[in-house]
């Protein structure tokens, strides 16, 4: 039994479908990319595990460690041990990065915090006391977002999109984070449609028209992505015999 | 409960210990306790259900701590009138902390009344920070004139988060002079059956004079906010700006009224009002980290009201 067992998922979005008869199965402690084009349901399959508005309406089974996440809210779901980091990461106008950080481990000290930070590659002296808002760059809001799920050592994160809005330079401390996760026992899903990033998992899945097309080690994966998938030429829809 | 508890309850127990610190401590209609400091002239009459106070900094003075107000009853029905004439004279600056405590209030009352004039240079920043008791049971009606003479600054906030509001009808005008600077942010948090209503202006009427209104107001259950902000340009280059942001939740009901007039084509005023349910993504974000969505509510508005 993996920790993660998604099964026959089919999910519309607005009469769309996005996840189409979609199987897939995540192991304990593994850092996984779930890799395709954009359009292909990536970001939905996240969403659709982490329980968000919108997104829990579908037929097929999630199982978390043998139990279905069916009917349950975000917040029943995090109590078991899954969170989410966001592409786009939330503002949250007048609250600090510390209590932010603090929020996801019901207010521990702020050594955590401090941790949590440099491993991000943030300086704490910097930016401990400010808020989570639009006086903060995209990136930085990415890093804290990163800061909070490092801090919380969940057992299941699935960060999508992790290098959006990150300079060059901080990509390292990005993948410094998922290797800290690792390394904590946490498993790590990450959505992507990156080279850089898919090469920071150990397995690797293919998604394309809503549904896992390939799978396996990271150079299978990564080659036949960046040869066939970039750029996608067949707009998202299979080709039959990709679709065998 | 004593007037030491009135004072434990505001927190001023330092400030009260402290032979440096100016302060004026009313219960209802009684000085209780002051102390005046070198520069600062603090007159205060008891008058029938309240204390007329004249309020002077002299030319030329300077103080650094926060001089303490503490205007509270310790009744639980009672009117009290504060009536404040503060005359803060040229080159000056003084910041004041006004605790306006009402722990036992079930029909009270507390109106202020005050005209303000900073001179020329001088700076002065008020910061009242009202708290109330669970039950509701006050009306609270400040109303304040304030005139800013050329190159001078003020600033003030009022903040009500601890307790129930009850009735608030806050009245403040502003008329700022020759590049003076105002701002004024009010920090509300509504619960129950609270009315929350809240009237600003500023008039910008000196040239490069600047200005900001800040309305932060959360309501919830079923409290009702009115926010009226008004805000006047006529000198050469003035420049506002009003910002109302509101939270409601449950059956609560918020209205906010920005007018925004400029009558020197030199002038700029910009505004920006919020009104809605805590946004969807900030809650799902802090429920994914397993926070309840009580919870998420209760860090997603202090923040706001910070």
């Amino acid at each position: 039994m993996g920790i993660l067992e998604v099964s026959n998922l089919n999910l519309s979005i607005n009469g769309s479908h996005i996840l189409n008869n979609l199987s897939v199965k995540f192991e304990k402690g593994l850092v996984y990319a779930v890799v395709g084009p954009n359009g292909t349901g990536k970001t939905t399959l996240g969403f659709a595990v982490m329980g968000i508005e919108g997104y829990k309406e579908y037929t097929g089974d999630i199982l978390y460690k043998g139990e279905s996440l069916a009917g349950m809210n975000i917040y029943e779901r995090a109590k078991r041990g899954i969170t989410l980091a966001w592409q786009e990461p939330a503002r949250f106008e007048g609250l600090t990065v510390e209590n932010f950080i603090k929020s996801s481990i019901k207010n521990k000290g702020r050594d955590i915090v401090e941790d949590a930070l440099e491993k991000v590659g943030m300086n704490p002296d910097e930016y401990i006391f400010r808020a989570v808002d639009k006086g903060l760059s995209g990136g930085e809001r990415k890093k804290i977002e990163l800061a909070s799920i490092l801090a919380m050592k969940p057992e299941l994160a699935i960060l999508d999109e992790p290098d959006s809005g990150i300079d060059v330079a901080s990509l390292q401390n990005i993948f410094s984070a998922i290797e800290f996760l690792k390394s904590n026992g946490s498993t790590v899903i990450l959505i992507t449609h990156s080279l850089e990033v898919l090469k920071r998992a150990e397995y690797a899945f293919l998604l394309c028209h809503g549904t896992i097309i390939a799978e396996g080690s990271v150079n299978k994966i990564s080659k036949y992505f960046g040869g066939k998938c970039i750029p996608c030429d067949h707009k998202n829809i299979p080709e039959e015999k990709v679709m065998k | 409960m004593s007037v030491e508890e009135l004072i434990k309850a505001a927190g001023i127990h330092a400030a009260v210990s402290d032979k440096n610190t100016g302060r004026l401590v009313i219960n209802r209609d009684k000085v209780v306790d002051s102390n005046v400091i070198p520069g600062l002239v603090i007159d205060a009459k008891e008058i029938k259900d309240g204390v007329d106070i004249n309020f002077i900094l002299k030319e030329n003075t300077i103080i650094e701590n926060p001089v303490h107000l503490c205007f509270g009853v310790t009744d639980k029905k009672a009117i009290q009138k504060i009536i404040m004439n503060v005359d803060i004279r040229k080159n000056s600056k003084i910041s004041l902390i006004a605790h306006c405590v009402f722990p036992n209030a079930v029909d009270v009352k507390h109106i202020m009344d005050a005209k303000v004039k900073i001179g020329k240079g001088s700076k002065y920043s008020y910061f009242e920070r009202h708290i109330h008791n669970e039950e509701g049971g006050i009306e609270v009606i400040p109303k304040a004139y304030i005139e800013l003479e050329e190159n001078s600054r003020f600033k003030t906030e009022f903040e009500l988060l601890k307790g129930r509001v009850g009735t608030i009808d806050i009245d403040y005008e502003i008329t700022c002079g020759k590049a003076s600077v105002m701002e004024m942010t009010t920090r509300i948090n509504g619960r129950g059956n609270d009315t929350i209503n809240i009237k600003e202006s500023g008039n910008l009427v000196g040239e490069r004079s600047r200005g900001v209104l800040t309305s932060k107001i959360a309501v919830r259950e079923s409290a009702k906010a009115n926010i009226f902000n008004r805000m006047i340009a006529t000198g050469d280059y003035a420049r506002g700006h009003v910002d109302c942001k509101e939270i409601i939740q449950d059956n609560a009901v918020a209205k906010a009224i920005p007018i925004v007039e400029v009558r020197n084509p030199k002038a700029h005023i910009t505004h920006e009002a919020s009104i809605g349910s805590v946004d969807s993504k900030q809650l799902q974000t802090l429920m994914s980290r397993g926070l309840s969505e009580d919870e998420s509510v209760e860090l997603i508005i202090s923040g706001l009201l910070s």
